[in-house]
């Protein structure tokens, strides 16, 4: 028994040499990184303001939390998620026929490369550029917010959509035909009942993310919480800030556990 | 759901051998009168407008347009903010992969039997990934200065949450059985869970780390708005002088680099697996 074991561990593939490479490769990757990082306030003054943040963030405004005025943070949280909400949805219709058209399998070769190309250069822009882009189309507000998270979902979205529509199982339009479906009743009853499942827990997921990254919208003045909170950053109102952290901490948890549930409820069926 | 489903009866089969059997109204109509409830508080309240968009659609690409052709005369000066954007993601994401590990294995179910200390830390690890970067990059920047220390910050942050998550889900669905074998050969907990759990999990969680550098360098863009180095920096500043052809080779630049990297990764990856 005790030979076996030893044979066995005698036999291992010996991978050290593989593996000393690989660790002198990461450890020479860091060292060259870390040369950019240096930390150019040595004056102490960053722990007080650190203090600071985590007293504002531990004594939130309550005057600014508990108020339905336009701006209190409800209606702000109001707001960002409608521009998060409608943001998906518009970003979905885009992304729907871009990825039909770039998934490999359903489409030549060529122009599938075209479509993701196109695809990762929309996702490369930052959303500020995008923020800025649409502020001359709608001016400063609300709805440029809104369009500029609806071109910054489709990036994500159109990639998970071409995933699942990649993952279609073929042979289950084979069995259609086979039974002597129309086309229309090979789309509703082969391809709806797999894709759907799968398009709706990515929407979930993105509605998710947009939401939380909805405070870069705040940067160019496009809606949102993310204008106050950065606001009252630049002016040390630590005090606003922790307020409206604090909702945005909550609402974010909120939908993340409803969003968690439904989408288990959709993977399981 | 029961009130639905006591207003929209379930339809009622009878099969051959005499068994009854239910199929619930379809929620279609439910679903569909929230999403559009919501819709309609959405654009009453973002003030979405297809006339605007339609009359002024044409200005979207007033910035497109200035960017062509981009000014490839500034290229000299984009490598340097270009390296430390690189430089921010990598290490940054690789304290942050690197600081998930014991966190993700505190928030593991199946190793940590105490429930106190395994709810603690989820919490600690969703409100970690609930604190938006952008917050994360300005705070980062009162406290080291502007420059990217703040960004690697930053970076680390958001990459320790995100693959904290990730990693405990992956130790959740572990195999257990070469763990109790270890344990039940009389090896300790730390010992067993390094070379049962570990190998196991090492694959997906290299591979999940990648994957994050990847964003973290696209992300890694935005941060300098904030002034936490890198290209955003530049990029911001070169839109405050409204030179968008510079503008457009930065883009172009950074492009090229996260199209790069995401093929590098990508590769690596398909060995991974």
């Amino acid at each position: 028994m005790e030979n076996k074991i030893k044979k066995a561990y005698e036999n291992a593939p010996k991978t050290w040499i593989l593996k000393l490479v690989l660790t002198l490769v990461v450890v020479c990757i860091l060292v060259w990184s870390s040369s950019t990082v240096k930390i150019t306030d040595n004056s102490g003054k960053g722990l007080q303001v650190a203090g600071n943040i985590i007293s504002g963030i531990f004594h939130p405004d309550p005057k600014l939390l508990f108020t339905t005025a336009k701006a209190g943070v409800p209606y702000l949280l109001l707001e960002t998620m409608c521009i998060a909400f409608l943001g998906t949805i518009v970003g979905a219709v885009i992304s729907v026929p871009l990825s039909f058209l770039s998934a490999s399998n359903i489409m030549p070769k060529p122009l599938a490369l075209i479509g993701r190309t196109l695809i990762a250069a929309i996702r490369t822009i930052p959303a500020f550029i995008y923020g800025l882009m649409f502020i001359r189309v709608t001016g400063p507000g609300p709805f440029a917010g809104l369009l500029t998270m609806s071109l910054c979902s489709i990036g994500m979205v159109s990639k998970m959509f071409i995933e699942s529509i990649e993952d279609l199982d073929k042979r289950i339009l084979e069995s259609l035909d086979a039974a002597g479906c129309t086309t229309f009743q090979k789309i509703r009853y082969g391809i709806l009942p797999q894709l759907f499942p799968d398009f709706m827990s990515t929407l979930i997921y993105r509605f998710d993310m947009n939401l939380r990254d909805a405070t870069v919208l705040g940067l160019v003045g496009a809606g949102g919480i993310g204008a106050p909170l950065i606001f009252a950053m630049s002016a040390y109102r630590w005090n606003e800030v922790g307020s409206i952290l604090l909702g945005l901490i909550i609402l974010v948890l909120i939908i993340e556990w409803i969003s968690s549930k439904i989408r288990s409820k959709l993977t399981r069926g | 759901m029961k009130l639905y489903d006591r207003i929209f009866r379930p339809k009622k089969y009878t099969l051959p051998n005499g068994k009854v059997v239910e199929e619930k109204f379809t929620r279609l109509p439910l679903v569909l009168l929230i999403l559009l409830v919501c819709t309609i508080i959405s654009v009453h309240i973002t003030g979405f407008n297809f006339a605007i968009l339609g009359r002024n659609g044409s200005k979207f690409f007033d910035i497109l347009k200035a960017m062509f052709p981009p000014n490839t005369g500034y290229m000299p000066k984009i490598w340097q903010p270009l390296w430390d954007t690189i430089k921010m993601s990598v290490l940054g994401s690789f304290v942050g992969a690197v600081l998930a590990v014991p966190f993700a294995v505190l928030a593991a179910s199946n190793i940590v039997s105490n429930r106190v200390v395994v709810f603690v830390d989820r919490l600690f690890l969703s409100l970690v990934r609930t604190l938006p970067t952008l917050v994360c990059a300005l705070i980062a920047t009162y406290i080291f200065g502007l420059g990217t220390m703040a960004g690697t910050c930053a970076i680390a942050v958001f990459t320790f949450a995100y693959i904290g998550k990730q990693l405990f889900e992956l130790i959740e669905t572990v195999d257990m059985g070469p763990y109790q074998a270890m344990e039940a050969l009389g090896a300790n907990r730390v010992k067993s869970f390094v070379t049962a759990i570990f190998p196991q999990v090492l694959p997906t969680y290299i591979s999940v780390s990648l994957f994050c550098l990847e964003g973290n360098v696209r992300y890694a863009s935005i941060l300098g708005y904030v002034g936490a180095g890198g290209l955003g920096l530049i990029m911001n500043e070169k839109i405050g002088w409204r030179e968008y052809d510079s503008v457009g080779m930065i883009l172009i630049v950074l492009f090229i680099t996260v199209v790069a990297i995401e093929w590098l990764s990508h590769t690596i990856r398909k060995h991974l697996t």
